[in-house]
C-alpha cells in the first residue's frame, strides 16, 4: 500500500466547453478555454514551481515562483494567473526564469527557520520541495536583520515574531514558519466560506491572523481544517502529525458522521491513524470536510470503549464479561425461549443509520428470516421516515432528487427546517459559495440560523414561522404561486396528473390559505410569504433543501408532500440546480432506509405484502416470509408496556437518548426480558440491557454508506477491530447461533446479495465501486453510471401526484401552564446524541447543552444569561443553563440534545407524525423558570446510570 | 391491555383520518384503510377492531367507515 498522492493542478478546472491548443516546452496540449497555463502544463505532465497556488482555490499570483516565458511576449507572466491562448508557445524553464526563481526562494528561505530535520512537515513541505526544485544551494542573508524567525534579535524583543497558537485542540499555528502565501486565508474564504482569517499589515509586516487578532479557538474559526490542508509549510499543522510523524500509506474511506458522506484519505502509519484528509475526488465533498470528519475520530481509542461482550441477569446487576461464544449462545437461547413463551412476534430488532448498508441488511434479514416476523425498524424512524412516505406518495420513490454538485446550478435555494452550517457543514460551504456567486436564499425557520446572515451571505427572505406551522406556510406559498399565475403549466401538463393538479390548485387557491389569512397563526407577515413565493417561482432554478425541522412534526409527512407540490408546480424537478433535497442527519440514514429496515418493506422500498418481492427473498433465504407489516419502534415500546413484546436486538442505536419521551422508552425497555445492545460504548439504552455486544468503528470494517444524494460510498478497513469482530460479523455469528446457515466471508458478498435482489442496486458491487469511486442509485442496466439526478424524463411513479395539504394545528399547544414552544436542533461540533463527539476534543466548542431564550421572555422570568433554569413540559422536566439571544423569537426556546445529562427528551412528548410515527421533536409546549440545580429525574437518572454501568471486577468507570 | 396504549391507538387512527378527511371525499375512507393495512401490525389492527366492536368511542367516524376495508387479523 502507498500513500494516495493527489495531483495539485495549481488552479481549478475551467468549466468552458471551448477548447484551446497551445504548446508548452514543445509539447502540444489542448485544454478548455480559461485554463491557466500552470494547469495546462500540469495536465501535460510539466510541474511549474509554485507556492501560492492550489487547485482548491482561485489563483492569487503573489509568490512569483511560477513565472514562465511566452514566445513573442515581453516579461515573465505568472503561469497561475495567466490563462492559455490559442497557438502560444510557453517555456517553463529558461536561464532567466531559473535565476529569478532562485532569487525568490532565497528571500523566502532567509526569513524561515532552518530546522527542517525536526520540523513536523518534513516529508510533506512544499517550501522544501520548491527549494529543491529551483536548485537553491545557498542563502546569502542571515537572521541578523529583520525577520519573523527569532523571538529575540541581539537580545532585543523581536516585534515581528509571534508565538505558536496551540489553542485549537487539533492543529497548531506557528507564525515563524509562515511565508504569507495566503492559501489559508483563501481556503477559509473560498472553500469553507467562514472568513475567519485575514492578512494584516503590509509588505514585510504582513502576517496571518485569526479573527481580530484572536487565538484560533476564540475566533470565528469552525475548525474545518481547510487552511491546514492548504498550508504549504508547517505553519498550520495537525497536532497528530506533530505527535506521530508523516504517514506511510493511506486508504480512501467515508466519514461516519453525517449524511453529506465526505470521502477521506485515512493516512496511516501501520495501524495508527495519523490524520484524515478529505479526498479531492470525493464527489460529495470535493476535497473539503468539517471538524467532525477530519478531526473527531479520537473516540475510537477512548477508554470508555467496551471491548468484551457482557451479560447480566437483571439490569440492577453489575455486568459480567463473557466470551463471544457465551454471549451468542445466551442471546440465541433467550430469544428462542421468549418466542416459545410469548409467541413469534414478541421479539424484534433495530438497525442503525450509523452502521453500513451490509450490516443493516443483515439485521433486517436476521429479524425476517431468523425471528420469523417483521419487527424491524431503524433510527431513521425518528428523523426521516416522513421523507420516505411523502416523496413516495408524490414522486414514487423515497429519496432526494439531486446530487450535491447540483447546487452549483441553483438560482434560488429554499432552506426549511435545516441548519446546514451546523448539521451539514460541507454542503453549507458549497451552498455559500453559490450564494456568493449571486444565487438567492430563502430561509424558513423559527430560529435565525447562521445562513440568514453571516460573512458575505444574506438571505433574501427569512420567514420566522411559529414552530409547527410549516404546512400552513408552504400551502400559503402555493396559494401565491397558483393565484398569481406563476404555475409552470407546461411542465405540469407534461409530467403530472392534470386532474389531480386542478383539484390541488383549487384547494390551495381557497382564500383561507392566503398568506394574509395564515399570518395569524404562522406569525409570518404576509408580504414576506408572497415575496418568497414569487422569488422561488420566477427566479430561475429553484431548489428546496430541508431537514428535521420539516419531518419531526405531527404533520411531517404532509410537509414533505407540500414541498414536493411546490417543486412540481414550479417545474423545479428533473435537471441540475433544482429538486427536493432532504438533508439526512446521520451518515447512513438513506442507506438504512434503502436496506429494508422498515417493518413494512423489504430492501428497495418494496412492500412486504408484495408476493413477487417476498418470493425473491424466500427463494434465496430458504424461508417463508411473513406478509404482515411488523411493529415500528414506538409500537414496539407500546407493545412492551402491554406485555406482548419481550426481546430486542439493537445495533448501534441509543433509543433511550434519541427517542422522544424518555420515560416511556425507559418503561418499555424495563418491561422486556432480553435487551441486547451492540455499540461502542455503554450508551444510555445499555442501562436497560441484559446483553452488551461490543461494536466496531468505521475504521475497523469494510462496507458502504449511502449519503443524502443516494451516493453509495465505500468504507474501507484501515485497522483490525479492537473488539475482535466487525459489526456484520457479530450479526452473522448471532444468526449462526440461532441456527441460520449464513456464511459470508466478506461484506462484498453481502452487497452482491443486495444487488441480486434489489433492482435499484443491480449493478452495484465492490469491484464496480472501486472502479467508479462511487455511484448514486438507481444503478442498473437502465442507468449503468448511476443516477445523479432523478425523475429526469418522468417521475418514477409515472405522473407526479399533487396532494392536498391541509394545515392541522398540532395538539401540542402552548397555554397558561406551558406558555413557550420548545424546538430542538444540533450544532456543528457534535453529532446526534454525542456518544462519539463527546469523547473527543470537540467538547471545547460545546461543553453542555444550553437553552436559547429571547431577552424579553428571559427578563419576564428574571433569568440572566448563564443562569440555571428549569425546563418543564407535561412529560417531564430537566435543568440546563440559559443562553439569552434574539436568534429565537419571543415565545420560542431552543436547545440541542447532545449531552445525556440534559435529557432534552424527558421534555419532548409522544406526539408523532400521523403517517409514520416520526416523533414531534420540534414542538413542545414548555415553561421555563429559574432553578438552582439538577432536577430529581436527572439525579435519579444519573444514579441509575452509574449503578447500571458497573462491571464486575472492574473499578467503576468515572465518566 | 393497557388503557394508555389503547388511547394512543385511537389518537393515531384519528390523526390518519384527519389527513384523509382533507382529501377528495371519494378517496378518504379507502385512504385510511390502505394506510392502516400497509403500516399497522396485526396487534394494532386487532386492538382497533376490538375497540370498534366495543362501540368505537372517541374514533373519528371516517375510521369506522374505513373499518370495512381494513384487513381484520385473526384472533390472537
Ligand atoms: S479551520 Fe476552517 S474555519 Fe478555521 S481558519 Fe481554517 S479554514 Fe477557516
Ligand atoms: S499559514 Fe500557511 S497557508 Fe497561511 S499564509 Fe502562512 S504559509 Fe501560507
Ligand atoms: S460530518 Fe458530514 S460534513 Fe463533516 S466531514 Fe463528515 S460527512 Fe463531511
Ligand atoms: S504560484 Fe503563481 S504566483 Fe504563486
Amino acid at each position: 500500500m502507498n500513500l494516495v498522492r493527489e495531483i495539485d493542478f495549481g488552479t481549478p478546472a475551467s468549466k468552458s466547453e471551448k477548447l484551446v491548443t497551445l504548446t508548452i516546452d514543445g509539447r502540444e496540449i489542448t485544454v478548455p478555454e480559461g485554463t491557466s497555463i500552470m494547469r495546462a502544463a500540469m495536465e501535460a505532465g510539466i510541474e511549474v514551481p509554485k507556492l501560492c497556488a492550489s487547485d482548491m482555490m482561485e489563483a492569487f499570483g503573489s509568490c512569483r515562483l511560477c513565472l514562465v516565458e511566452i514566445e513573442g511576449r515581453a516579461g515573465m507572466p505568472a503561469s497561475c494567473t495567466t490563462p492559455v491562448a490559442a497557438g502560444i508557445s510557453v517555456s517553463t524553464q529558461t536561464q532567466r526564469l531559473k535565476d529569478v526563481r532562485r532569487g525568490v526562494m532565497e528571500l523566502y528561505i532567509s526569513d524561515h527557520p532552518l530546522d527542517c530535520l525536526t520540523c513536523a512537515a518534513n516529508g510533506d513541505c512544499e517550501l522544501q520541495d520548491m527549494a529543491g526544485a529551483v536548485g537553491l544551494r545557498d542563502v546569502r542573508y542571515g537572521y541578523d536583520g529583520a525577520n519573523h524567525v527569532k523571538a529575540r534579535n541581539n537580545g532585543e524583543i523581536n516585534r515581528q515574531w509571534a508565538p505558536k497558537d496551540e489553542s485549537n485542540p487539533y492543529f497548531t499555528f506557528d507564525p515563524s514558519k509562515c511565508i504569507v502565501c495566503s492559501r489559508c486565508v483563501r481556503a477559509c474564504e473560498e472553500v469553507q466560506g467562514t472568513f475567519a482569517l485575514t492578512i494584516s499589515g503590509r509588505g514585510f509586516d504582513s502576517h496571518v491572523s485569526a479573527g481580530m487578532n484572536e487565538d484560533f479557538v476564540s475566533s470565528e474559526c469552525v475548525s474545518c481544517g481547510a487552511c491546514v490542508q492548504a498550508c504549504p509549510t508547517a505553519t498550520l499543522t495537525e497536532k497528530s502529525v506533530i505527535e506521530i510523524g508523516q504517514p506511510e500509506h493511506s486508504v480512501v474511506t467515508t466519514c461516519a458522521y453525517c449524511g453529506v458522506g465526505c470521502s477521506f484519505k485515512a493516512e496511516m502509519r501501520g495501524e495508527e491513524l495519523v490524520r484524515m484528509v478529505p479526498w479531492k475526488d470525493g464527489q460529495a465533498n470535493r476535497g473539503h470536510s468539517c471538524v467532525k470528519g477530519r478531526f473527531a475520530y479520537g473516540y475510537s481509542n477512548h477508554k470508555d470503549r467496551i471491548l468484551n461482550p457482557m451479560i447480566r441477569e437483571k439490569i440492577t446487576d453489575p455486568w459480567r464479561e463473557v466470551t463471544w461464544e457465551e454471549a451468542f449462545a445466551h442471546v440465541a437461547s433467550e430469544f428462542r425461549r421468549i418466542q416459545y413463551q410469548y409467541g413469534r412476534d414478541s421479539v424484534g430488532g433495530i438497525t442503525s443509520s450509523r452502521c453500513t448498508n451490509e450490516e443493516t441488511y443483515l439485521v433486517q434479514k436476521l429479524v425476517r428470516a431468523g425471528f420469523g416476523n417483521n419487527n424491524v425498524d431503524t433510527c431513521a424512524r425518528v428523523c426521516h421516515s416522513p421523507t420516505g412516505y411523502g416523496l413516495n406518495q408524490t414522486f414514487g420513490t423515497s429519496a432526494g432528487t439531486q446530487n450535491f454538485d447540483s447546487v452549483e446550478h441553483t438560482d434560488v435555494a429554499i432552506i426549511i427546517g435545516a441548519n446546514p452550517t451546523d448539521g451539514h457543514p460541507v454542503f453549507a460551504s458549497r451552498l455559500k459559495k453559490r450564494l456568493r456567486e449571486g444565487a438567492k436564499l430563502i430561509v424558513i425557520d423559527p430560529r435565525r440560523i447562521d445562513l440568514v446572515r453571516s460573512a458575505h451571505v444574506e438571505a433574501s427572505y427569512h420567514l420566522p414561522l411559529k414552530p409547527g406551522t410549516n404546512v400552513a406556510i408552504l400551502t400559503a406559498m402555493a396559494h401565491v404561486i397558483v393565484t398569481e399565475g406563476l404555475a409552470n403549466e407546461a411542465f405540469i401538463r407534461e409530467r403530472c396528473d392534470w386532474s389531480e393538479y386542478e383539484d390541488w390548485a383549487a384547494f390551495v387557491a381557497e382564500p383561507y390559505h392566503s398568506p394574509e389569512a395564515t399570518e395569524v397563526y404562522t406569525g409570518v407577515p404576509a408580504e414576506l410569504v408572497r415575496g418568497a413565493a414569487r422569488l422561488y417561482a420566477t427566479d430561475g432554478n429553484g431548489a428546496i433543501y430541508y431537514g428535521l425541522g420539516v419531518t419531526e412534526h405531527s404533520q411531517g409527512s404532509t410537509t414533505v408532500m407540500a414541498i414536493a407540490n411546490l417543486a412540481m408546480v414550479t417545474g423545479n424537478i428533473g435537471r441540475p440546480g433544482v429538486g427536493v433535497n432532504p438533508l439526512r442527519g446521520q451518515n447512513n440514514v438513506q442507506g438504512s432506509c434503502d436496506m429494508g429496515s422498515f417493518p413494512h418493506e423489504l430492501p428497495g422500498y418494496r412492500h412486504i405484502s408484495d408476493d413477487a418481492t417476498r418470493e425473491t427473498f424466500e427463494k434465496l433465504w430458504g424461508v417463508t416470509l411473513n406478509n404482515e407489516p411488523g411493529l415500528r419502534i414506538p409500537n414496539m415500546l407500546d407493545a412492551a408496556v402491554d406485555g406482548t413484546f419481550k426481546g430486542i436486538y439493537i445495533q448501534g442505536e441509543d433509543i433511550l437518548q434519541s427517542d422522544p419521551d424518555t420515560k416511556h422508552v425507559a418503561a418499555g425497555l424495563a418491561a422486556m426480558e432480553c435487551v441486547v445492545v451492540q455499540d461502542l460504548f455503554l450508551n444510555e439504552t445499555a442501562n436497560y440491557a441484559h446483553v452488551f455486544l461490543p461494536g466496531s468503528t468505521f475504521l475497523e470494517k469494510d462496507g458502504t454508506f449511502t449519503n443524502a444524494e443516494r451516493r453509495i460510498n465505500r468504507v474501507r478497513r484501515v485497522m483490525r477491530p479492537k473488539n475482535g469482530y466487525a459489526d456484520w460479523e457479530v450479526t452473522q455469528k448471532l444468526a449462526q447461533a440461532m441456527g441460520l446457515s449464513w456464511n459470508y466471508g466478506h461484506p462484498s458478498e453481502i452487497m452482491d446479495e443486495i444487488a441480486a435482489t434489489t433492482p435499484t442496486f443491480a449493478m452495484v458491487s465492490y469491484d464496480y465501486l472501486d472502479k467508479m469511486g462511487s455511484v448514486q442509485w438507481p444503478c442498473n442496466e437502465k442507468a449503468p453510471l448511476g443516477s445523479p439526478i432523478m425523475h429526469v424524463d418522468g417521475f418514477v411513479r409515472g405522473k407526479g401526484k399533487f396532494i392536498r395539504t391541509e394545515y392541522v394545528a398540532t395538539d401540542e399547544k402552548s397555554g397558561p401552564r406551558f406558555p413557550l414552544l420548545l424546538t430542538t436542533g444540533r450544532i456543528l461540533s457534535h453529532y446526534n446524541v454525542g456518544a462519539q463527539t463527546r469523547r473527543t476534543e470537540n467538547v471545547v466548542w460545546h461543553p453542555e447543552d444550553r437553552l436559547e431564550i429571547h431577552p424579553h421572555d428571559a427578563e419576564q422570568r428574571g433569568i440572566r444569561d448563564g443562569d440555571w433554569v428549569r425546563l418543564a413540559s407535561r412529560s417531564g422536566e430537566t435543568t440546563l443553563r440559559a443562553l439569552i439571544t434574539d436568534r429565537v423569537a419571543p415565545g420560542v426556546v431552543y436547545t440541542t440534545f447532545h449531552h445525556p445529562s440534559t435529557q432534552a427528551n424527558v421534555i419532548t412528548t409522544d406526539f408523532s407524525d400521523w403517517a409514520t410515527n416520526c416523533p414531534e421533536y420540534k414542538v413542545t409546549a414548555v415553561q421555563v423558570t429559574p432553578s438552582n440545580g439538577p432536577s430529581d429525574w436527572q439525579r435519579d437518572y444519573d444514579e441509575q446510570a452509574r449503578q447500571s454501568r458497573r462491571i464486575a471486577g472492574k473499578l467503576e468507570a468515572a465518566e | 391491555m393497557s388503557e394508555n396504549t389503547n388511547a394512543k391507538l385511537i389518537y393515531m387512527a384519528n390523526q390518519i383520518a384527519t389527513f384523509f378527511q382533507s382529501q377528495p371525499a371519494q378517496e378518504a375512507a379507502q385512504g385510511v384503510a390502505t394506510h392502516i393495512n400497509k403500516y399497522w401490525e396485526r396487534r394494532m389492527r386487532r386492538k382497533l377492531f376490538e375497540h370498534i366492536e366495543a362501540g368505537g368511542e372517541g374514533l373519528n367516524p371516517l375510521v369506522i367507515e374505513a373499518a370495512a376495508k381494513i384487513r381484520k387479523p385473526e384472533a390472537a
